[in-house]
């Protein structure tokens, strides 16, 4: 093997192509890697400056009977010499490494597009197991169609791993190293920081780590010795803003904006939780940070997670639960107390297929009025959205303010596509994180001398934070209804009735920045409003109708609950307002009713994120309709 | 009995929680809460004795909370001068293991009934006896529900005719001794509400304790199941009924003329005349099989009632755990928030 394998250097004797964007998607067996795959060509490209996205698409059975469709795991992957917003709608490069991951995704290839098929699988068994009769590479419409280029991955993989003395099994096993390597190959990929990275992975198994850094390099020969691939390309770094860059999924963002949000508010952060897909790994991610002052309780179900979380926050620390739509639904009645009790909380939702068990590894939109309103009586709590994965970050701050400022359970809807998916990170200074210090009671507050746990902060509406152990200030909080000021017991009707309008008035009053526009021309006269995980494509599908010609305004709401104070204001400047989701329309619900807007609603609840050219073709209509 | 007296680490269930500058008295302990359970209510008595209790214990009134579910006996955090949160239904546990962990300066005692920890807290109680989190458990138990005015409980007896089964009910009852014991909790004591001596020497052993302590006291119900517990209130009755057992002492009853003996795999009652000496079976409450053959000698019809401190024994907490744990990685890293954010694989775009 030459020295300048993978220094990124035109290989030699292929033409090159220059190519701003590509969409690459592996796709195989749940137990073929291709997570990992995708995963490491992800931090190629991000070492080589190139901005990107992914997304990962993962059945919910861990190992799905071998080779069949349901087992199909694929890894979609965008990079580019530009800014981009989404993990791509199709891919121009299909890696097939089975028949079921060519049957799962064929369909998503654009004519022309490149398809690099393992055929070492596509055995007569294996093509009956999802349904082919014929060999779909002996037909000639697949070859007239795409690019095909059919490569015994496995064959050449137990080759060039011949003489390691490892089983056939075993070498065999290294095949998406070798798919990696072509690839890499095939787009100048730089190669040193898989290569350490395997020796690294497997430094216990160093056998293993040299097979794997062999089939690495064995499938990046067989690009540079065969004439099959005449064609590499080139994909130009990214002119992304100055700074320090790292590659960041949504799960590990806000996993770090929770130690974040500890350290900066200077707290001991109790994380009570359950396992639940998509949102274990945040579990997992702080499990791993407890010399931040963070611990990790795996309780015994979802409400003993929120719990244990509130009792913390009862106690002084800052109190999360983490969980998706189901675990949302079971810990409704523990939020309703934090409510009542006025006490920070931060419960974060990572939203997955519903109703029910649903689609637990798809994503969705669809507990917006879940968070908004899934709870008995009036139980106003904030909401927060992150937009896109290294956004999590934020968010998480952000729901850590609002808790910890206005003594209030905060809701975080981050979802699947978001939790999953990666793109790189600007990574903010330490020193520019916002101050979260909070005072805690410690002198009596009330005109007779004593202490009165619900006389509020005249401006936020807060109460007061006195944690056990604080002499004199000894109270009782509870569920029940709380005489306002003293919080004792009241069943007084018209106190019932004015507590109710301040804990709503506390939440609405809860400041939060405005909605920025962004309408590049000035000219717009639609507006398309999204929040969440949709901004990637609705950002994407905007930039392409400008690029029509046609003006269009963009509007991504962080702020759910309270809605920023300036929404009305903006839903009225524009002729026509569209809201994309993915669900039957929750937003727009929200916003025909307070803002009376007659917005369009488009929605989608397939479990996979909207497609920029959909909504392209949305937003063009719409626009139409409105110049006409 | 202390777990110290057992030779077992010198620990107590209250290292760490402040200790008063003035000695304490009972009034010091009651709210400006009117008490608002029905006259006649067992609830109060426990109150009382809590109330009593609690000043010898000596800990500043501020490192004290009282943490509830959902039933009549939840509302006893009102009632205490300390703090307190009554929080919903079967949740009390949870709620009070969060807190626990996060403060190993406060003595948190859950308040509960049969209804509120059996049924639907029944996840929780025994998760929570089982990880052994410093807590102390009252569940109060009157083998009703009264807050809902009157359906039959977990602890009801099966047949029982109530609002919800006028047909008797269909439903076989636990015995929470035997439940906790299940979950391997490391203190599980019993006492009736009306034996204000006894409950009081089981609290102390419970607050001495390290790690959750379960204590079932039985409570009379005034209104929807009166005279429960009738026949252990009766001086003659209870002289046949009630066994209390003491660490380390040979177990007898109704005056000495009554013991407890081994019998197939568990035990049974015997006259003292007609047995030897040496086949009175010596309490042992670090013995879980022991513990847990005793919990069956009490039956539903309360033929038996044993009384005391079934099981003491030591197992590290798991909120000492859970802070070890963090002090420990603490000590092994400096938390690095910039380190943290960048992680290993960065790269830089210039200007």
């Amino acid at each position: 093997m030459s020295t300048d394998v993978g220094n990124g250097a035109a290989p030699s004797g292929t033409e090159v192509r220059k190519l701003d964007r590509v969409v690459i998607r592996f796709a195989g067996d749940s137990g073929d890697g291709m997570q990992l795959t995708g995963d490491r060509f992800t931090s190629e490209a991000a070492a080589f400056g190139n901005d990107l996205a992914t997304q990962p698409n993962f059945p919910a059975e861990i190992r799905a009977p071998q080779g069949t469709l349901p087992g199909v795991s694929s890894f979609q992957l965008h990079f580019a010499d530009y800014d981009i917003l989404t993990p791509g709608d199709r891919p121009d490069v299909l890696v097939a490494m089975n028949p079921a991951a060519l049957k799962a995704n064929i369909d998503d290839l654009p004519k022309g597009g490149i398809l690099i098929v393992n055929t070492d699988e596509f055995s007569k068994r294996n093509l009956t197991k999802v349904g082919y009769a014929a060999d779909p590479l002996e037909d000639h419409s697949l070859t007239e169609t795409y690019q095909v280029h059919k490569v015994a991955m496995a064959t050449l993989t137990i080759g060039a791993l011949e003489n390691t003395g490892l089983g056939k099994k075993d070498a065999e096993r290294a095949k998406n190293m070798f798919a990696l390597g072509l690839l890499s190959w095939m787009y100048h990929r730089p190669t040193e920081g898989t290569e350490r990275f395997l020796r690294e992975k497997f430094a216990k198994k160093p056998d293993i780590a040299e097979a794997n850094v062999l089939a690495f390099r064995a499938g990046w020969n067989y690009g540079e010795t065969t004439e099959s691939f005449a064609v590499t390309y080139e994909v130009a770094p990214a002119k992304l803003n100055q700074g320090t860059y790292r590659q960041i999924t949504g799960n590990t963002a806000l996993a770090y904006g929770i130690v974040a949000a500890g350290q900066q508010s200077g707290l001991p952060v109790v994380l009570g939780t359950y396992p639940i897909t998509p949102a274990s790994d945040i579990l997992h991610e702080l499990s791993k940070h407890k010399h931040f002052g963070i611990t990790t309780l795996q309780a015994e179900d979802e409400i003993a997670g929120v719990g244990a979380a509130l009792g913390a926050s009862y106690g002084g620390a800052l109190g999360i639960t983490s969980t998706s739509g189901p675990g949302l639904a079971l810990k409704s009645e523990t939020i309703g107390l934090a409510v009542m009790t006025e006490l920070p909380l931060i419960i974060i939702d990572v939203q997955r297929g519903g109703p029910s068990t649903g689609l637990p590894t798809k994503t969705e939109q669809a507990d917006l009025l879940q968070a908004m309103y899934g709870r008995n009586g009036e139980s106003p709590v904030p909401v927060v959205a992150p937009q896109s994965p290294s956004d999590c970050f934020d968010a998480a701050m952000e729901a850590a303010r609002i808790a910890l400022v206005y003594r209030t359970p905060v809701l975080l809807l981050s979802d699947g596509a978001i939790a999953n998916g990666s793109e790189p990170w600007l990574i903010p200074d330490v020193e520019d994180l916002p101050d979260l210090t909070v005072t805690f009671a410690t002198e009596p507050n009330a005109p007779d001398g004593t202490f009165w746990p619900y006389l509020r902060d005249p401006e936020t509406l807060a109460r007061p934070w006195a944690v056990p152990g604080t002499a004199g200030l000894q109270h009782r909080i509870g569920g029940l209804e709380k005489a306002d000021g003293t919080g004792n017991i009241s069943y007084d009707p018209a106190n019932h009735d004015h507590m109710v309008r301040l804990r709503q008035r506390k939440v609405d009053g809860i400041e939060v920045p405005d909605v920025v526009v962004d309408d590049p021309s000035g000219e717009a006269r639609v507006l398309v409003v999204g929040w969440g995980s949709s901004y990637g494509p609705i950002g994407a599908a905007a930039r392409r109708v400008r690029k029509l010609g046609m003006p269009v305004a963009h509007a991504h709401l962080r702020h759910l609950n309270p809605f920023p104070k300036n929404l009305g204001e903006v839903l009225r400047r524009y002729d026509r307002v569209v809201v994309p989701e993915m669900n039957l329309g929750q937003l727009a619900l929200l916003l025909r009713a307070k803002y009376l807007v007659d917005a369009i609603s488009y929605t989608k609840v397939q479990g996979l994120p909207f497609k920029a050219e959909e909504l392209q073709d949305v937003l063009a209509d719409v626009i139409k309709g409105v110049s006409e | 009995m202390t777990a110290t007296e057992l030779g077992l680490p010198a620990l107590g269930g209250l290292v760490g929680v402040p200790t008063a500058d003035e000695p304490q008295k009972a009034k010091d302990y009651k709210s400006d809460q009117e008490v608002r359970w029905c006259p006649g209510c067992g609830d109060y008595v426990v109150l009382n004795a809590v109330q009593s209790f609690l000043p010898t214990l000596g800990l500043k009134r501020e490192n004290i909370v009282f943490v509830s579910g959902i039933g009549c006996s939840s509302r006893f955090p009102y009632y205490m001068n300390t703090y307190g949160m009554h929080s919903i239904h079967g949740r009390a546990p949870a709620i009070a293991t969060g807190l626990a962990v996060a403060r190993p300066d406060l003595s948190v005692w859950v308040v509960t009934g049969d209804g509120d920890a059996l049924s639907i807290g029944g996840n929780h109680l025994i998760h929570t006896l089982r990880r052994n989190v410093n807590l102390k458990i009252l569940l109060f138990n009157n083998r009703i529900y009264g807050l809902t005015k009157g359906q039959y409980s977990p602890t009801s007896e099966e047949g029982k005719v109530t609002k919800s089964t006028p047909l008797g009910s269909l439903d076989h009852p636990f015995n929470p001794v035997s439940l906790a014991l299940g979950a391997e909790a490391t203190f599980v004591g019993r006492a009736v509400d009306s034996d204000r001596v006894g409950l009081t020497e089981v609290l102390r052993q419970a607050a001495e304790h390290r790690g959750s302590a379960l204590v079932e006291i039985y409570q009379n119900c005034p209104i929807f199941n009166d005279g429960a517990f009738d026949v252990l209130k009766d001086e003659a009755e209870a002289a046949r009924r009630i066994i209390n057992v003491v660490h380390g002492q040979p177990i007898t009853f109704g005056g000495g003329d009554y013991a407890v003996v081994r019998e197939g795999f568990g035990l049974g009652v015997a006259k003292t005349a007609d047995v030897s000496p040496d086949d009175i079976v010596v309490h042992d409450a670090t013995d879980l099989n022991l513990s847990f053959a005793l919990s069956r000698l009490s039956t539903q019809d309360l033929q038996h009632t044993v009384t005391g401190v079934f099981r003491n024994t030591a197992r590290t907490t798991y909120d000492d755990a859970a802070r070890e744990q963090v002090e420990r990685a603490k000590a092994a890293k400096k938390p690095d928030l910039a380190g943290l954010l960048h992680g290993k694989d960065t790269w830089t775009v210039a200007g």
